[in-house]
């Protein structure tokens, strides 16, 4: 039998002024099991609190109830004072008489005989509280950092920064992601690559980041603290202890042919390749879909000038199994395929190019050598027009509805440079609506109105037609105006949406990390925890959680860092002991539990049982891990023989307080 | 049921921790009245609710049981109260099909913002119940004689 | 087909492929069968049957027999095929361990059902095509078979077999059926009327647990009623809320997991027509969260263990008919 206290605050008048304080502690020291019951002024105080904690050690309590204010505003309080006299801190229930009842009624006595009620729940539930014990789980000091553009990059220095050990998993040859092919960046102008590739070099330079370029994430196991992940690391047929990046092979190699993935196809490559000068690791690596060696056996060129013999044909993917206390996923973005955009000529004219191409285009290591060139001729384009939103803000479903917040900047630095160069060129830029918010960003973009001559137009672009003699029809409504333009381009650029990149929604998967219906990462609460993912231990940076520029990848992957590092220097994780825990004799092992469990906390063992009749049966029964389960308890509904239940939420205990409410 | 005394209809409201409980909260800090019929039970989630514990309101006099949780797309555990609306629905569909009252039953999302909704939406469901009077045909008489 | 049967039976039994059947036999008189697991070909040729009369789905026996040592040889109806994949898919039948021969079936009848359509003193029965063909103790009797078969099998949903490893006879096909008249009919009742429908039935339960016993999906190791923590524990209803109650909870953990084998409604020795509580949560999924028959495969995620963003509202209930 419980020995239960029941201590009423007055809360001031907040409560006593339309409470009988003194009538309900009286009521309710006359429930069973209640051994002592008093009202006090301020509970909360320190006299208050010493009152519950003399009352535990001289009556012996074995339960409280604290008729107070809401839970969630100091529940936290009276579970450490409990604490501190010796009772376990989940032998406190709160019957929340501030919010629920003094302050929403007026008349004294409804609000006093509502204040008991509420009591006699709360000691219903306490008769049937068991002492609950938080648990502890080691923590693995290590990150797992996917995807190696800025969003990774930063995060995983600054997490080596504080002395932990980082691994950044990046599914191309070289780290550096969208922002290596970046020309200018917005709104400061300069060179992407000027202020990024020191930070890639760092990256392969400091000691506690190890970099796996060219390799995926295969299987994520485990939970916050002790993840357990199976990295592929693709075959690339260059031995990068060996290979010196000398690049001799990448001249060397006959097959010219190969569509040049980091120009956006643009221009050629060779089947063995290093995608850009300042890649890193500066290793080659071989297109299996392209090299004749792997292809037919016969060539074997590179292996013959490579003077490290770092060429291997034979080598095979290989799997890395790590282990890791947080997992950052910063797996970035992709433009659009624009097959659903047809009028815009894309795929008809080879004039007609997206802005990320348009990049490449004005990129001095690009195709062009940094020329503004038509890629069909050659020829310097005299008239340019930029089309904004595409595929972006679209209801229609042939788009993403979202905005895809990087467009306006970039195609107002886009039309700014070329005019800047080109001053004989003509630049229109057709947009729904600009959006400049981000400092010193509508400075910018007026200064590419005002001081550069850009012809800003509100109105879409209905049709570009490709023409015999080369140039580009674009037909166009001016929605200010009010009338239709027909311009002769010479050149036209599409601001694609961007979206997330394709290997994101599997990789949610792998982590239980929840997304949105545009697969980007959902944060745990959009104001107040926009960098954790809900799933503990899963931290979000750069445009796999929501499309942002630079600056703010940045800064988000710096405050993900943050986290991480607030994670991993911890030694012991305390865990949530409100958990759900499955009674072994009645689990059918149905796995109804398991589909419904966010987190992936429930898994199933072969489990021996002794039988009543003496006999041995192996059955398959539902294991809760408790460092992973965070207490929602869908499982418990979801599993038919109410073998599942939650602790400090239990069946029992919700059942008895829908009694003592119920009861006359 | 208009007799001498008027109907005080007894409504068990179990809330979300994250959202609705804090909406109720939010009521409170605001002051906004609704009838002190509603007695609210803490739940970690909406998905926590088991139709047993439904029954069991119904069962120990309950002339009203409301459930409210985070709006779809915000619970605190992701996707919780997907699988209470689901459970719901069809919960709720079975007792009308019994012939049951359907206005007996109500789910709500109320966000941890809305204390303004969490007492309209008491305030109507009590009138909802209010009107249809006590509960008689989910009842157990023998958890009515005390 | 019997002789068919017992022969493939035979073969697998002395080849070592299998050392038990899981079949059917006779009790005292001819409708009165029951499942019998079969150890030796004499066993097998002295009472294994296979007629009319055996509706029982073995599926849910598969939940002990697969696992003893050995592998044990189960005829499946089409319909108990679907019990059948439905308890592989909750890991409750360990598949490996089972050799599923599916067999042909067209309709099953009862004693309770001939009796019902007004037959006495049952000594044999054959089926010759929509007719059936009834030996009393009181001479011939020639019944059609609309009016001899329970409601399941005329409104049989499916003769195709979607488990087995072997098939006797043809491949069959999913069937459109009436299956839903019924619990249209109610819903389009007032809610008094269906209250005062439901009642009529439910007041008959006696709480023989029978429905329970022999429902595939109502496997588990302890149900919720039985068990003395779980605060709903009881033996008998005692009024009117706790026969609801049972109900209402029976029909609710079977949820998207029933797979309408309508063994329910067979054993109620008060006739209470207890798949039509199934049904309505069968017809609610399929309206509510699209087509889904359980059982047809052993992959799919059950309806209530699953959910779309723009599921209906709980609200849909009260714009809903009926009033």
């Amino acid at each position: 039998m419980q020995r239960i206290g029941v201590f009423v605050c007055w809360c001031g008048s907040n409560i006593a002024g339309t409470v009988d304080v003194k009538a309900v502690s009286e009521a309710l020291g006359r429930e069973p099991g209640v051994v002592y019951s008093i009202n006090y002024q301020y509970m909360c105080s320190e006299a208050g609190q010493n009152l519950v904690k003399d009352a535990i050690r001289d009556q012996k309590l074995t339960g409280v109830v604290i008729c107070s204010c809401s839970p969630r505003m100091h529940e936290a309080t009276f579970r450490k004072a409990a604490a501190s006299a010796g009772l376990n801190p989940y032998m406190v229930e709160i019957a929340n008489i501030r919010e629920q009842c003094s302050w929403i009624h007026k008349d004294m006595a409804t609000a006093t005989e509502k204040a008991i009620i509420l009591g006699r729940a709360a000691i219903a539930k306490v008769q049937l509280n068991a002492p609950l014990t938080a648990g502890e789980s080691p923590v693995t000091k290590r990150a797992l950092v996917i995807g190696g553009g800025i969003a990774g990059i930063q995060t995983a220095l600054d997490v080596a920064e504080a002395g932990f050990e980082v691994d950044i998993v990046e599914k191309e040859p070289t780290i550096g992601g969208k922002m290596t092919q970046l020309d200018k960046t917005f709104p400061t102008l300069d060179c992407a690559a000027c202020i990024l590739t020191p930070k890639m070099v760092d990256c392969a330079q400091n000691e506690n980041i190890t970099i796996f370029s060219y390799s995926e994430v295969q299987e994520v196991k485990g939970f916050v603290g002790n993840f357990r992940v199976k990295i592929k690391k693709k075959a690339r047929y260059v031995d990068e202890t060996k290979c010196t990046g000398c690049g001799l092979c990448t001249e060397k190699c006959p097959q010219k042919k190969v569509p040049n993935a980091f120009n956006l196809g643009l221009d050629t490559r060779r089947a063995i390749y290093i995608p850009f000068a300042q890649a890193v690791p500066k290793v080659a690596t071989i297109d299996p879909d392209y090299c004749n060696m792997l292809k037919n056996g016969k060539c074997g060129v590179c292996a013959k000038v490579c003077t490290a013999g770092a060429i291997n044909y034979q080598q095979q993917d290989e799997i890395i199994e790590r282990e890791y206390g947080a997992i950052v996923v910063a797996t970035g973005y992709n433009p659009i395929k624009l097959d659903n955009f047809e009028e815009y000529a894309y795929s008809q004219s080879p004039d007609v190019v997206t802005s990320l191409e348009f990049e490449r285009l004005t990129n001095a290591a690009g195709p062009t050598s940094g020329t503004l060139l038509r890629p069909s001729d050659g020829k310097h384009p005299h008239t340019i027009v930029f089309v904004q939103c595409v595929g972006s803000r679209d209801t229609s479903g042939c788009g993403k509805p979202y905005c895809s917040k990087i467009c306006c900047m970039y195609t107002a630095k886009h039309a700014m440079l070329t005019r800047e160069k080109y001053p004989d060129t003509d630049v229109y830029v057709f947009y729904i609506d600009v959006r400049t918010p981000g400092k010193n960003f509508d400075e910018f973009y007026r200064r590419a109105v005002e001081e550069y001559g850009v012809h800003y137009i509100k109105g879409m672009v209905g049709k570009v037609t490709p023409r015999a003699d080369g140039k580009l029809s674009v037909q166009a409504s001016d929605l200010i105006s009010n009338e239709q333009l027909h311009i002769d381009a010479d050149l036209v650029v599409l601001a694609a949406a961007i979206e997330p990149d394709k290997t994101a929604r599997s990789l949610g998967t792998m982590l239980t990390a929840s997304m949105d219906t545009n697969d980007f990462f959902t944060e745990a609460h959009p104001k107040l925890r926009p960098v954790e993912s809900p799933t503990a231990g899963i931290f979000l940076s750069g445009v796999c959680q929501g499309p942002k520029d630079i600056p703010e990848t940045v800064s988000q992957a710096g405050a993900a860092a943050a986290k991480v590092i607030g994670l991993l220097a911890k030694n012991k994780l305390t865990c949530n002991p409100c958990v759900a825990h499955s009674d072994e004799w009645m689990c059918n092992g149905c796995s109804s539990c398991e589909k419904v469990c966010p987190y992936g906390a429930i898994t199933y063992l072969d489990k021996e049982f002794r039988m009543p009749d003496r006999t041995v049966a192996i059955r398959r029964v539902a294991s809760v891990n408790e460092a992973v389960c965070q207490g929602c308890g869908a499982c418990t509904v979801a599993c038919p023989s109410g073998a599942m239940d939650l602790k400090g939420f239990s069946n029992r205990q919700i059942m008895a307080e829908v009694d003592a409410i119920c009861k006359e | 049921m208009q007799g001498m005394n008027e109907f005080k209809p007894k409504i068990v409201a179990f809330c979300c921790n994250w959202c609705s409980y804090a909406g109720a909260d939010l009521a409170g800090t605001n002051r906004l009245n609704y009838p002190a019929d509603v007695k609210i039970i803490r739940v970690p989630c909406s998905c926590r609710v088991n139709p047993l514990f439904i029954l069991r309101a119904f069962q120990r006099g309950a002339d009203g049981v409301i459930l409210c949780g985070c709006h779809p797309g915000d619970c605190h555990y992701t996707t919780g109260n997907y699988y209470a609306r689901r459970r719901m629905t069809l919960l709720f569909s079975m007792l009308d099909y019994l012939g049951i009252e359907k206005e007996r039953t109500r789910v709500e999302w109320v966000s941890a913002a809305e204390g303004a909704k969490f007492a309209a939406t008491m305030n109507d469901f009590v009138a909802t119940v209010t009107k249809l009077g006590e509960n008689k045909r989910l009842e157990d008489l023998r958890c009515k004689q005390q | 087909m019997q002789a068919a049967m017992i022969s493939r039976a035979k073969e697998l039994l002395q080849g070592g492929q299998v050392q038990r059947v899981l079949g059917w036999k006779t009790g005292e008189f001819v409708y009165d069968i029951t499942p019998a697991v079969f150890q030796s070909v004499e066993e097998l040729e002295a009472e294994f049957v296979y007629n009319d009369f055996c509706g029982n789905n073995l599926s849910k026996y598969l939940i002990k027999e697969s696992r003893q040592p050995g592998k044990v040889l189960v005829f499946l109806k089409p319909c108990d095929t679907y019990s059948f994949n439905q308890l592989v898919k909750e890991h409750r039948i360990l598949r490996d361990n089972v050799y599923v021969i599916g067999v042909p079936c067209e309709g099953k009848t009862d004693g309770e059902t001939l009796k019902a359509a007004g037959v006495r003193g049952i000594l044999g029965l054959q089926a010759q095509g929509d007719r059936f063909l009834v030996e009393t103790l009181y001479g011939s009797q020639e019944l059609e078979k609309a009016q001899a078969l329970p409601e399941r099998c005329q409104n049989c949903k499916s003769k195709k077999h979607v488990a087995y490893d072997e098939l006797m006879g043809e491949e069959g096909q999913v069937l459109q059926s009436g299956r839903f008249d019924m619990v249209e009919k109610l819903e389009a009742m007032t809610p008094d009327e269906r209250f005062n429908f439901w009642r009529g039935e439910l007041s008959r339960c006696i709480r023989c647990n029978a429905c329970r016993n022999v429902c595939p999906a109502c496997s588990c190791e302890k149900c919720v009623f039985d068990n003395d923590n779980s605060g709903v524990a009881q033996k008998a209803a005692a009024n009117s809320f706790e026969e609801n109650m049972f109900h209402i909870i029976r029909a609710f953990h079977v949820a998207g997991r029933c797979t309408d084998c309508g063994e329910c409604s067979r054993v109620c020795p008060q006739n209470i027509p207890l798949h039509l509580l199934n049904r309505k949560f069968i017809k609610d999924i399929d309206t509510f969260y699209g087509d889904y028959q359980a059982g047809e495969d052993t992959e799919s995620r059950a309806p209530l263990t699953n959910y779309t963003e723009g599921d209906v509202e709980p609200s849909i209930v009260y714009q809903r008919g009926g009033n």
